[in-house]
């Protein structure tokens, strides 16, 4: 397990790296919301869930993508809006999905896809197979209306979905006590029936655990269940530089939580050869699926005309 | 009554919606319906009456006041492969839902490039008289016409309900069904089989050679009247029904106005930059230059609905003031003409009656 996770989360941050060096380049025209320093909410959670589990994601949503195992080659096509990428060319990097690994999407309108989550985990159990929807969304989705109205709903019906809030303390700019009248976000979703865990730590392996009792709870048919993991974003908001020069956040903060790199703590935990094979393996996989997106054709023009009605 | 059938078994619209959604859900597993108030004995003007006693909670879902996550969870059921309904006993309540429709809904199919799709129905009913006011009469179509991805369609009769209705559910996508009220005490032959009425058909209700009248969801129903007082003073109006809004027959009624020279549309919305203006204009475009048309259009009134009559009497397009529209559209140069008092009394909806 312990493999697992380092290898997810060394995946997400190298290709998150590749996609930020080669940004400025050009040929990735499409804004990236990099997860790089919070890739291990998405790795500790998705490790608790199975393949047949539909994961949905915000427009932060890479993490997500790969921890699931959605398709890197089509990833890095996808970026470069490429005819091969996961769709297309038509979503870019706010809008990836891979359904045969049963990644469900993202939405860069934030919170719409927490009832959407909702309505496709009401599926799966009117289905009967004991699948469950993930639904990953930041600190910022859960001011919206629509969260509080999906919690209610979710919990009336008994839905099984995991709602999983990766609190990173900002929404773009904004700083948290600038938004929230009180911080008790788990206290406030427990009104509506739903257990809710705290994860503060920021260490991967208690999200897995709360993760996986939270998943138990769920499959045993009892309904939704929440959790708020602590996590930082290293990066700015949209783009691929840093921007402690802006002057709304300390460097200090950004410190302290590589200091606890969860990357890093979990690599150490390996033997070190086995650690560089593994990474030796990643570029390898990296470097293919740059290679992928390159050659990949330009969609025809008369693709922009397609889909946009189902047959 | 504007069936396209003469003979058989009359229904009213709104039972001729309920027969359609229970014989889908009847059909197909995967059709349920959701929306405030679905499951009470009002049961939306008895367009769902029965439904929940027949097909059970699971599949007739009472909402929580939550129209904006009611839509998104309707989007991702039918992401999911499921057919949901999700009905709105007054279309102003969609504004509460345009998030969802707009950005997700309309989207899903083309975004992922085909993955998905999101098979819908919205039900929407627009409120009049009995002094419905300002937030309880709005036509709404215009805005949901404007978004690609999404399918709009406006029947104004029971036959056609029940043949959208049915259409609607096996749509493969999102599909705004304008409904309204007025239109609920109405009857027409409703064949008691099933069957569909195909989307972008718009159908000639009346044949006539001086003007094309197009008349939108109930102005269908008023252009129809406008039609009959001017049958009497030996003015031919062909009247179309469009049916569907998106997509929109364009190819019926430009067909028409070649041969009438004259297109008047009568909306049930407001006209600026809405369904008028858009079969105007395209209608305009297709037979620039062909032949001189001449074009005028109607609708409400550029203002907000008022509640109390003595103004809302003002604020729609009556059979009244269409036949005199038309009149002075095909006889420019004669005197302003009204029909007959009495006439036009008869030709108005009077069936119905408050408190709501
Ligand atoms: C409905 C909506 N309002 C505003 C925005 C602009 N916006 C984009 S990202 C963002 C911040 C959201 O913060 P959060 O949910 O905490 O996610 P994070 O970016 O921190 O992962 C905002 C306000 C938007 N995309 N959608």
């Amino acid at each position: 397990m312990v493999e697992d996770i380092y290898r997810s989360l060394r995946l997400i941050r190298r290709t998150e790296e590749e996609v930020a060096r080669l940004y400025p380049s050009d040929v990735i025209k499409s804004p990236i919301h990099l997860s790089i320093g919070q890739e291990f909410v998405s790795v500790g959670v998705i490790g608790a869930v199975g393949d047949d589990d539909v994961v949905s994601a915000t427009y932060r949503g890479h993490a997500a993508y790969i921890a699931k195992g959605g398709d890197l080659r089509r990833f890095m096509a996808e970026m470069y809006g490429k005819a091969n990428g996961c769709a297309g060319g038509k979503a870019g990097s706010m809008h990836l999905i891979d359904m045969e690994r049963n990644v469900l999407g993202m939405s860069a309108v934030v919170a719409t896809t927490i009832p959407v989550s909702v309505g496709y985990a009401m599926a799966l159990k009117r289905e009967g197979r004991g699948r469950i929807v993930v639904c990953f969304f930041g600190d910022g989705a859960s001011e919206e209306g629509v969260f509080s109205e999906s919690l209610n709903f979710a919990s009336l019906h008994k839905i099984p979905v995991l709602f999983v809030c990766e609190n990173n303390g900002y929404a773009i700019h904004a700083r948290i006590e600038e938004r929230w009248a009180n911080e008790a976000l788990s206290r406030r979703v427990e009104t509506f029936g739903i257990p809710a865990r705290h994860v503060a730590d920021g260490n991967v392996f208690s999200i897995r655990k709360a993760a996986e009792e939270l998943v138990g709870y769920i499959r045993a048919g009892n309904g939704p269940a929440f959790m708020e993991c602590a996590a930082y974003r290293w990066r700015e908001h949209v783009g691929p530089n840093e921007d402690y020069n802006d002057g709304y956040r300390e460097r200090a903060a950004l410190e302290a939580w590589q200091a606890k790199d969860q990357m890093e703590v979990v690599g150490a935990m390996l033997d070190q050869g086995r650690r560089r094979t593994i990474d030796a393996g990643i570029e390898e996989m990296i470097a293919d699926a740059v290679q992928f997106a390159d050659a990949g054709p330009w969609p025809e023009p008369e693709q922009l005309y397609a889909h946009v009605f189902a047959d | 009554m504007s069936s396209p059938i003469e003979s058989g078994r009359i229904l009213s619209y709104g039972d001729a919606l309920c027969e359609a959604v229970a014989m889908e859900m009847e059909r197909d597993e995967s059709v349920f319906v959701i929306g405030l108030n679905v499951t009470d004995h009002k049961a939306i003007l008895g367009s769902t009456r029965g439904l929940v006693q027949r097909f059970g909670p699971d599949r007739v879902i009472e909402s929580p006041l939550s129209e904006d996550a009611v839509t998104g969870i309707a989007t991702g059921a039918a992401m999911a492969g499921l057919r949901p309904i999700h009905v709105h006993i007054r279309m102003d309540f969609l504004m509460l839902c345009m998030n969802q429709l707009v950005n997700m809904s309309a989207k899903a199919h083309y975004m992922y490039n085909g993955q998905l799709k999101a098979p819908m129905v919205v039900r929407a009913i627009i409120g009049k008289s009995w002094g419905q006011g300002a937030q309880h009469s709005q036509a709404l179509h215009g805005m949901f016409m404007h978004v690609p991805g999404l399918k709009v369609v406006a029947p104004s009769n029971a036959y056609d309900a029940k043949g959208c209705m049915i259409a609607a559910i096996r749509d493969n996508n999102p599909v705004i069904f304008v409904e309204h009220r007025m239109l609920y005490y109405t009857d027409a032959f409703v064949p008691e089989e099933s069957y569909t009425v195909e989307f972008g058909k718009a159908r000639i209700v009346r044949p006539g050679d001086d003007i094309t009248v197009v008349g939108i969801s109930n102005m269908l129903v008023e252009s129809l009247r406008a039609q009959e007082l001017l049958a009497e003073i030996g003015i031919s109006a062909e009247v179309i029904d469009p049916i569907s809004l998106a997509p929109l027959d364009m190819d019926a009624i430009t067909k028409s106005v070649r041969k009438t020279g004259r297109l008047l549309v009568v909306d049930n919305a407001w006209t600026s930059t809405g369904a008028s203006a858009e079969i105007l204009a395209g209608v305009a475009e297709r037979l620039g230059g062909e032949r001189p048309i001449m074009v005028s259009r109607m609708g409400f009134a550029p203002t907000t609905c008022p509640t109390t009559s003595a103004l809302e009497k003002g604020f729609y397009p009556t059979p009244v003031t269409i036949a005199s529209r038309i009149h002075r559209m095909v006889r420019p140069d004669a005197a302003v003409w009204e029909p007959d008092a009495g006439h036009a009394e008869m030709a108005y909806q009077l069936k119905f009656r408050g408190p709501f």
